[in-house]
């Protein structure tokens, strides 16, 4: 079983709630984007996405947005991100998924960039600008160098739909909290919670709700329908405000949170 | 054309959040029932005639034809519809098509406000909610539609993000969409987008063939040997061509924008100069660096102004179906004044880039030989644009 799947698995059997933190790579900066990971890790993080920044970001609001614009105006590249999971996996064996965008793969070159961030150590991948349909650009790519390819599933999914991408469904499955992009503060979950009830009927993957997931309320409202929950913007939002002290706050308090329910 | 998934060739494709895809299915299976529904047919005939001003004229060029001493240059004249260019054809064709579905509000994006302006007014008249997003700069070029636009009653949302142009209003826009998809159609003003944009958005202006092909007979029209038009996302050009894709003897050309020169890094040249991608959902070529970063365009023409371009015109540059060539600002100007002293009629300066390229083929064009140039629209909005670089004349 890959690290993700394990990490996932084990949490799940153990009836602890996972924990998924994002940080876009190289905002404001390299080195701090590796001392924030090691730091989430230490405040009991469970899995580290790690975004690619890109241009033109649909599905992001504000905050990721922005820390991409910027990560880019002061010279982050595929090459730079690559190397940075490198140098995480010299001090770290937390599982790390790759997030971006399909023309980041591609402007690399697909099997180059999979490859690489491979080599490198990431255990997944997620595109959120790659729906079930258009997959067949970058399976069969992920199914050799053995990395799952995360689905995502929204609110507005059919059930044929949800049927469809659970049965696929690796590593885990992403559940959009809410129509729209990244960011804000939701902390109403039963339009999600009702789609991943149709996941779960084909599926035994673990199921973690991302987009909105602001603090330990939303995370724990979260949690109640989900086996992990995602946090991003707000990850941003500390690091940008408070720096990597605001973020270990925040992280720890999201684990105490969670540990605090599943008890 | 397109396959199922979207696809002209390899082109095309629907690269798009999950949120959005139950939309763009919906959107599909409604468009393709009204595309064959009679009273739909009937009532978009109905305001492109009785409102926009269609048919528009084929016009024999004369001065221009006696000016290159050659051929005979006439001009699909959509300067003269309602608000100005060809992008009303594909408004009026979405907002039916909104209304249809039971939306009532509709978002759109726009570059040099012609598209929005077009979206605002058929907001108006069929009474939907209005929002169009249009990047900070743009909003500085491009006061007079601006003010257009909220004269409409549309609400014009200023776009800070990225690079604040186009390309930044186009992803806004459909960020908007993925947010509000229940209650909201999204108009996406050329042929680029996700499946099924890029088809719908062609079905809604290929009307300019169609037109085109029935007046070449009516103005004995026997040796047609050029057919050109300016491609920004390539709506007018597809618009254009697409009646003529399978004659083989006419020659179709799409002009880009070259910009400062497509030696230099602006221009806004995605056919001529970029590698395919995936861009605002779609993959079709793309001014991109070698990480995939989108580069931001140029053109002295807000309408072109775009780093990618429709993917079916994509599939029509790798089979040869129509040419691609690319002229300057510099050219584009001169064609501008050009046509304003020989014919007395202000194109836009898209269209002028279109119009440049006749200096082109013009020498190589036998006596009997016809050239026809899609107008796409008039030039009134460029003026403030025009004093700014050519001065007092
Ligand atoms: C008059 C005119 N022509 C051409 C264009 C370019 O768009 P397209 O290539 O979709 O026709 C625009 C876009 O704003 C326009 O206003």
């Amino acid at each position: 079983m890959s690290n993700l799947s394990e990490t996932l698995q084990g949490l799940k059997a153990s009836g602890r709630k996972g924990l998924i933190v994002y940080l876009t790579a190289g905002y404001p900066d390299y080195a701090t984007t590796l001392e924030t990971v090691l730091a989430m890790e230490a405040e009991g993080a469970d899995v580290i996405e790690i975004g690619i920044p890109f241009s033109d970001p649909i599905a992001d609001g504000p905050v990721i947005q922005h820390a991409a614009t910027l990560a880019l105006k002061t010279g982050s590249t595929t090459a730079k991100s690559i190397e940075l999971v490198a140098q995480i996996r010299k001090s770290s064996r937390i599982p790390l998924v790759v997030m971006t965008y399909v023309n980041s793969i591609l402007g690399y070159g697909k099997e180059k960039f999979i490859a690489d961030f491979v080599k490198a150590g990431i255990d997944g991948l997620i595109v959120p600008d790659l729906p079930l349909e258009e997959t067949g650009l970058l399976e069969d790519i992920c199914k050799r160098q053995g990395i799952p390819l995360i689905g995502l599933i929204a609110p507005t999914s059919t059930v044929d739909r949800i049927k469809c991408i659970a049965q696929k469904a690796e590593g885990f499955l992403y559940c959009v909290s809410n129509t729209g992009v990244t960011g804000g503060q939701h902390n109403n979950y039963d339009q999600i919670g009702t789609v991943i009830k149709a996941a779960r009927q084909v599926s035994q993957i673990p199921m973690a709700i991302g987009f909105g997931i602001g603090n330990s309320q939303g995370a724990s409202a979260a949690a109640r329908y989900a086996d992990a929950v995602i946090v991003g913007s707000a990850i941003l939002e500390k690091l940008t405000n408070e720096g990597i002290a605001g973020v270990r706050n925040l992280v720890r308090s999201i684990r105490e949170t969670l540990d605090g329910e599943s008890e | 054309m397109p396959d199922k998934n979207g696809k002209f060739g390899e082109f095309g494709g629907r690269f798009v959040p999950e949120t959005v895809m139950p939309a763009l299915i919906e959107l599909e299976e409604r468009y393709e029932a009204l595309k064959n529904d009679a009273s739909f047919q009937e009532e978009l005939h109905f305001y492109l005639q009785e409102y926009a001003g269609r048919p528009t004229a084929l016009y024999f060029a004369k001065n221009l034809t006696a000016h290159y001493g050659r051929g005979k240059i006439y001009l699909k004249r959509e300067d003269l519809l309602h608000t100005g260019a060809h992008k009303i054809n594909n408004a009026i064709g979405q907002a039916l098509l909104a209304r249809r579905m039971g939306k009532k509000k509709i978002v759109a994006e726009t570059g040099a406000g012609q598209h929005g302006v077009a979206c605002a007014t058929v907001a108006a008249l069929f009474g939907l909610e209005c929002r169009v997003y249009m990047g900070k700069e743009d909003i500085e070029r491009q006061a007079l539609n601006v003010f257009r636009m909220r004269l409409l009653g549309t609400e014009v949302i200023p776009v800070t993000s990225g690079t604040g142009t186009l390309k930044d209003a186009t992803s806004e826009a459909i960020r908007y969409w993925v947010t509000n998809v229940e209650d909201t159609h999204y108009i996406i003003g050329s042929v680029v987008g996700p499946h099924p944009y890029p088809m719908i958005v062609r079905d809604f202006q290929k009307i300019i063939g169609e037109e085109v092909k029935e007046q070449i007979l009516k103005c004995n029209i026997e040796k047609l040997k050029y057919i050109v038009a300016c491609i920004g996302g390539g709506s007018n050009a597809m618009g254009m061509f697409y009646s003529f894709r399978n004659d083989k003897e006419i020659i179709k050309i799409g002009v880009e924008a070259a910009g400062k020169g497509i030696t230099t890094n602006e221009h806004a040249a995605s056919l001529t100069k970029g590698r395919p991608g995936v861009l605002h959902g779609a993959f079709s070529y793309l001014l991109q660096d070698k990480d995939g970063q989108i580069i931001e365009p140029y053109s002295i023409s807000a309408g072109l102004d775009y780093p990618g371009v429709g993917p079916e015109h994509s599939f029509f540059k790798d089979s040869g179906i129509v040419e691609y060539q690319a002229v300057t600002d510099e050219e584009a100007l001169q064609a501008f004044k050009r046509l304003a002293r020989i014919e007395g009629i202000i194109p836009a300066l898209e269209s002028s880039h279109a119009l440049s390229y006749l200096e082109e083929i013009m020498p190589k064009t036998q006596v009997d030989e016809t050239v026809i140039v899609c107008l796409s629209g008039r030039g009134d909005k460029d003026v403030d644009m025009a004093i700014k670089v050519m001065g007092g004349l």
